[in-house]
């Protein structure tokens, strides 16, 4: 079944093959394992641009096809990334406890050890007591098994309850925003047990492992670029059959779908549920290579960007929503990284920094406007045209 | 002939105003019925409740043999029992063709999990193509349903009502808007379909409504004025009076 | 040394020490007036000893018998040994003010007269330098002088000392004075100080319970505060069968919400009648103290890795007398059934306690009680910043059914008009006059533009306008960053927006909160009129309605949207000027108010502007009445918030007022 998917869908295995391709090139060109002609940080850059593409991919799957505008996927994203953080920073703390224990007299015990650890994690908000939500943190495989479930049980819930409710169009998307901004104020809560606004930091080390971060970094750009081709594939063969079907149906037309008999709030809750899993493993990819989460990371304008990258990419194209993630993404780290050149007006000097986001705002009202097919557009175009086939 | 809509002592009212009034209408198996009225007779809202769109603030909705409530089933539920809908403007999927159009509507388990793993047999697929045949799209089979012409479009709703295998068959204004040869056309696919079915075509136009040679039901005021045949129903003083003498 | 002295001799001079003698005799030759005897200086006299002592112990009585002795004269010696310009003459050890000359000798003025006595070289003075201890008691003996000072801002100057630090001994000259007070307020303000003072330091308590009485129920804090020290409360510990002679307040059990069995056991270690417990840290300290060749009570050292084979090693050394045993549970039940927790009250009489708690309870009710006004007064003042922040909103999003992004962005805009026109016109009256109708003008100009370039071709794409529209916001808030700087800017309200309507110690409401109610209010009845009265009204409605009907009738639908979304977002530029007042202006300020905006008109019910009234009293009264349950956490009060609202949702799709039926367009 899967051979006749990929046959069908010759775009998939184009995109699998440019991004394996892709990844050979920067492990060539890494310093961890090739020439060293890219430096460790911009092989993080890369990776962290991969895990948003992959978010993109699921933001695609829920605007692009279903035609839910969430504004809320990028809270999953870092819900995934506070999930796998928990794990990262108690094993690290628990290491760096336990070396210094072991200098006193006595060989530690295990309550002195948790204590120690709970103090040095949990000092900063005035606490020296582990909070419920760190009840599995010294459990890697649980942890791991929650970045997919809390996202997926928090995206549940909150689908379950809007959806039920008829809620659609742009109050579904006001109430992603704002159950957004409400997971980030929880969050900013010292009592809430994430660190209040410190929140989690030191991800980029990975306990236990001594190799060099300009490997490290390898290590995650592959897992990205996996975990980005498996996302990639899965959500190309959702969209593929009768469900991509049904799904763009109730982008087109609720009703019709409705009058069809199908629920069309099992299928949004399905799609809404399966994107935030896959949102929040690329969090838990996406911040190991950051090196820190705060509950800024999680207010409602990241998910708005999001947004912005998918819809300059080209909704309702997987594709189009990589190529703009990658694209926007990119050229905002190289604008906002202070090697963008300033220009000289002789009275005025633009500096990009400064500006860039004034452009990324009117090119976005203008791709709205003028191009809502995005990036994407253009290359449907051209393959449309090498098919032969052209527009009617 | 036994009976499989019941709707009996209905009522629903928006922000005052009496839509539907204490209606009550029986329809059988294999029935086929017009359902005429004036602008803001109730038509409309009448489909709405009896597909679940509306919920009545009053009165009962009995189907089928096993005689369950429609009322506060939700409207995919009532699809699958077996009611289908055509709008007044086709709605057909227009990003999609005319196949995935009709692959959607064919009776199948409506579950997420089962349509995701869903893929076409032989067939279903040839179902599909004697489905077209029937509308006259198999020529457009694989075209994209927004490409087709305004009947082919109202054709293909039918073929996809059709393909869902209902019980009931609700269907607004048909002709709308068709050329005659397309009204001929239309008149015969209703008129084939409620030999297995029961269906129910709200129409203003006289004419067509005469070419289906079927028992008409006159609403007024959301509730029944007249039933008969529409010799009969047009001979009613009340009907002449609210309708027909205007 | 301009002016040469009667006796030019330097202070350094041999000749002082060589000849006193002569120079005393000199020095009275040149007397103008010699100092007479008169009954100030009698009372100085008589005192002498204790004055010169100068000692904070015994200084008391010397004090009391100037104050005692009416004469008026006091008053200034009281002043001038408080500033230490009481001087003593040497050679007849009379008490002088004196002031220093300009050529280094001291000019003495007589107290009883006032007269000048004479210049004298500092080598035939001593200073009378009190401690301050000592001017703490003079300034208490000047009080009751000053009470009845005839300058009314020294008489008030006292009443504030008083109260700021209320003292047993001010009580009677603070009653005698007034009687002859005639200013009323100052005389008011005494007659409260005179009861508050009895409560506290009146010896006959019958006096103290009716004062207390006859003021429970009282707001004031100060009544508060007086209360409070009359019920501060010790807990003693006793054996178990002992008789206590106190004001007992309460038998605390231990092991009760009061008195926890650790706290109870910790006073008992306190007060040494019982064993301290032995800590973790206790235990561990001893461990290591114990260790013998790698091992601990015979145990390796390596195996004291868990709690319990420490305890263990622990009870070994205890057994073996090198360490105290551990204080086991049963020891603590031991040791607090033996004993008896009482919280006494410092004040001995129950009398005054019960009246004092009885009072305070009453006063309490009424402050709780007035609390709850205020907190619906805060509670209605934040519901008009949202439903100024959302009236724009309302218009735009409500009526024309255009999701703008950018309303926050258009709020911003019209602080930072008004934080421009301040820095044009200086006067802040004249400016915030001029800043309301400009920021209209400024965010109307911009409102428009937007409708006419992006809007217009987006009708009927909301998510789409949504995204322009943000998009739109990104580049204006960059652009005002970009503009105006990343820092905050102040926007200050006129003078007479300051302070705050008190209506008494708990309910007080700032002028500039009572403005803003009243903006909202006027741009409620500002709408209701534009909508139900104008000829744009009539219009907007027929286009939301239909706007195919009305294009057909004449109404140009563009040139109606173009206004409608104009004055939506003039509306957004006034609530700028208005929440600049008292928030910070910066870029970023828009964005905090634009999720909240929405809220409220979705909570209120779209297209309907009691909708969005009764939306922002309900999201404004639950934010308020979070913060009181939780009163240190408003992001815990946001957060309950939106969750609120996600619930109200499910049972509210279409917020509180909705519209029903085909009406509501599907």
């Amino acid at each position: 079944m899967n051979r006749s998917f990929i046959a069908r869908n010759p775009s998939v295995l184009v995109f699998l093959s440019l991004l394996a391709l892709f990844t050979i090139m920067v492990t060539v060109l890494s310093e961890g394992f090739g020439i060293g002609i890219v430096s460790t940080s911009f092989v993080k850059t890369l990776g962290k641009t991969l895990c948003l593409c992959l978010i993109a991919v699921a933001m695609d799957l829920i605007w692009g096809y279903t035609g839910i505008l969430s504004l809320g996927h990028f809270a999953f994203f870092g819900l995934g990334g506070y999930m796998i953080g928990i794990w990262l920073m108690y094993e690290r703390t628990r290491q760096i406890v336990a070396t210094s224990l072991s200098e006193g007299i006595l060989p530690p015990t295990p309550e002195e050890t948790e204590a120690a650890i709970a103090n040095q994690i949990f000092g900063v908000v005035g606490s020296s007591e582990f909070p419920i939500v760190w009840a599995f943190s010294n459990s890697l495989v649980v942890q791991l098994i929650l970045v997919v479930l809390v996202p997926g049980v928090f995206a549940l819930i909150f689908g379950w309850l809007a959806f039920r409710s008829r809620v659609t169009g742009v109050y579904l998307s006001i109430l992603t925003q704002a159950m957004t901004l409400g997971l980030s104020l929880y969050l900013f809560q010292n009592a809430n047990g994430f660190r209040g606004n410190n929140g989690l930091s030191g991800l980029q080390n990975l306990p236990g492992v001594t190799a060099p971060q300009s490997v490290v970094s390898l290590w995650f750009f592959w897992a990205s670029a996996v975990a980005l081709g498996l996302g990639y594939l899965l959500t190309a063969w959702v969209v593929s059959g009768k469900f991509g079907s049904v799904i763009r149906g109730i982008r087109d037309n609720e009703t019709r779908v409705r009058f069809l008999g199908y629920s069309v709030e099992s299928y949004k809750l399905a799609v809404f549920t399966l994107t935030a899993c896959i949102s929040g493993i690329a969090g838990a990819l996406y911040y190991p290579q950051a090196g820190i989460i705060n509950p800024a990371e999680l207010a409602p304008i990241a998910s708005i960007y999001l947004a912005v990258w998918v819809a300059i990419g080209g909704r309702g194209r997987l594709y189009g929503a990589v190529i703009g993630t990658a694209f926007v993404s990119l050229v905002s780290s190289w604008s906002t990284g202070g090697q963008a050149p300033d220009i000289s007006l002789g009275f005025y000097t633009i500096r990009w920094v400064d500006w860039w986001l004034v452009l990324l705002g009117l090119s976005f009202v203008l791709v709205t406007l003028f191009a809502p097919g995005g990036i994407g557009a253009i290359f449907d175009h051209l393959s449309r045209q090498s098919n032969g086939r052209g527009t009617s | 002939m036994s009976t499989l809509l019941e709707v009996s002592g209905v009522s629903v009212s928006f922000d005052g105003f009496r839509a539907i009034n204490n209606l009550t209408f029986q329809i059988g198996t294999a029935e086929l019925r017009a359902v005429i009225g004036p602008n803001g007779a109730g038509k409309t809202t009448f489909m709405d409740i009896v597909t679940g769109k509306t919920k009545p603030d009053e009165g009962n909705i009995i189907w089928g043999e096993k005689s369950i409530s429609l009322v506060g089933m939700s409207e995919a539920r009532i699809a699958q029992a077996g009611i289908g809908r055509k709008f007044q403007k086709p709605t057909v999927f227009e990003s999609q063709t005319v196949q995935e159009n009709l692959l959607m509507a064919l009776r199948k388990d409506r579950g997420p999990l089962a349509v995701l793993f869903y893929r076409p047999s032989p067939a279903d697929l040839e179902r599909v193509a004697e489905l077209a045949d029937d509308m006259g799209l198999s020529e457009a089979l694989l075209r994209i349903a927004g490409e087709l012409s305004h009947g082919q479009k109202q054709w293909l709703e039918i073929g996809m009502l059709l393909a869902q295998e209902p019980q009931l068959l609700l269907v607004d204004e048909p002709a709308a808007g068709m050329t005659p040869a397309e009204r001929e056309k239309t008149t015969s696919i209703l008129v084939e379909a409620a030999r297995t079915r029961a269906v129910v075509v709200v129409e203003h136009d006289m004419d067509f409504v005469r070419r289906l040679e079927c028992k008409v039901t006159v609403l007024h005021e959301g509730s029944v004025l007249a039933e008969g045949s529409l010799d009969h129903v047009t001979k009613n003083q009340a009907v002449v009076d609210v309708y027909l003498g205007r | 040394m301009s002016v040469p002295s009667p006796l030019p001799i330097p202070e350094s001079s041999p000749m002082k020490t060589m000849f006193p003698a002569l120079l005393a005799a000199l020095l009275l030759l040149f007397q103008p007036v010699v100092a007479q005897s008169g009954p100030v200086q009698d009372l100085l006299q008589s005192q002498r000893a204790l004055i010169e002592e100068s000692s904070r112990r015994t200084i008391g009585p010397a004090i009391d018998a100037l104050a005692d002795s009416g004469l008026p004269q006091v008053q200034s010696v009281l002043q001038a040994w408080r500033s230490k310009d009481m001087w003593q003459r040497k050679p007849d050890g009379h008490f002088f003010a004196a002031t220093k000359n300009a050529d280094g000798t001291y000019g003495l003025t007589d107290f009883e007269t006032g007269e000048a006595v004479g210049a004298y070289p500092k080598s035939e003075l001593a200073q009378i330098k009190p401690n301050s201890g000592i001017r703490a008691l003079i300034a208490t003996a000047l009080v009751k002088f000053q009470l009845t000072d005839p300058d009314r801002a020294l008489r008030a100057a006292a009443l504030a000392s008083i109260s700021r630090d209320p003292e047993g001994s001010l009580l009677s000259p603070l009653r005698t004075s007034i009687d002859s007070e005639d200013d009323p307020d100052l005389r008011a303000r005494k007659i409260r100080l005179e009861r508050l003072m009895t409560m506290s330091f009146d010896t006959d308590n019958g006096a103290r319970v009716a004062a207390i009485e006859e003021m429970a129920g009282d707001l004031g804090v100060d009544f508060r505060a007086t209360l409070n020290p009359i019920l501060t409360t010790r807990i003693m510990i006793v054996a178990k069968d002992d008789i206590l002679d106190e004001n007992i307040a309460a038998d605390l059990a231990p092991g009760s919400e009061m008195l926890s069995r650790e706290a109870a056991y910790a006073l008992l270690v306190a007060a040494d009648r019982a064993r301290p417990v032995v800590t973790g840290d206790d235990r561990d300290a001893a461990l290591e103290a114990n260790i013998l060749g790698g091992r601990i009570a015979g145990k390796p050292i390596a195996q004291m890795n868990t709690e319990t084979a420490r305890d263990e090693a622990y009870e070994a050394l205890a057994e073996a007398s090198l360490a105290p045993a551990f204080v086991t549970s049963q020891d603590i039940d031991a040791a607090l059934s033996d004993h008896r927790f009482v919280e006494v009250y410092l004040e001995p009489s129950s009398d005054v306690t019960d009246a004092a708690k009885a009072a305070l309870e009453i006063s309490e009710a009424w402050v709780a009680a007035n609390q709850a006004v205020d907190l619906g007064l805060d509670a209605l003042s934040l519901a008009s910043i949202y439903f100024l922040a959302a009236i724009g909103l309302a218009i735009t999003f409500g009526v024309m059914g255009v999701i703008n992004m950018a309303h926050g962005e258009f709020i911003m805009m019209g602080a930072y008009t008004g934080f421009v026109v301040q820095q044009l016109i200086p006067n802040h009256t004249v400016s915030l006059f001029v800043a309301i109708p400009s920021a209209f003008v400024v965010t109307f100009l911009a409102g428009v533009a937007l409708e006419r370039l992006v809007i217009r071709w987006l009708y009927h794409r909301p998510l789409e306008t949504l995204l322009a529209t943000f998009g739109v916001s990104i580049a204006l808030q960059q652009l005002a960053k970009n503009i105006f700087g990343t820092q905050a800017r102040p926007l200050t309200s006129p003078g007479w927006l300051d302070g705050a309507w008190v209506i008494n110690d708990v309910v007080a409401i700032s002028y500039i909160r009572i403005a803003i109610f009243a903006l909202a209010l006027m741009f409620l009845c500002l709408f209701l009129f534009i909508m139900k009265r104008t000829r744009l009204g009539l219009e907007t409605r027929a286009v939301t309605q239909n706007p195919r009907m009305a294009a057909s009738m004449g109404i140009n639908p563009g040139r109606v949207n173009m206004l409608t979304f104009g004055l939506g977002s003039g509306i957004a530029g006034i609530a700028g000027v208005a929440i600049g007042l008292f928030a910070k202006v910066t870029s970023e300020m828009g964005g905090g108010y634009i999720v909240q905006s929405f809220m409220t008109v979705v909570v209120g019910g779209v297209g309907n502007i009691w909708g969005t009234l009764t939306g922002a009293l309900m999201i404004g009264g639950f934010q308020k009445g979070v913060e009181w349950l939780n009163p240190s956490n408003t992001l815990a009060a946001q957060t309950y918030m939106i969750f609120f609202i996600i619930i109200f949702i499910q049972f509210r799709p279409r917020g509180i007022i909705a519209l029903r039926g085909r009406a509501a367009g599907d």
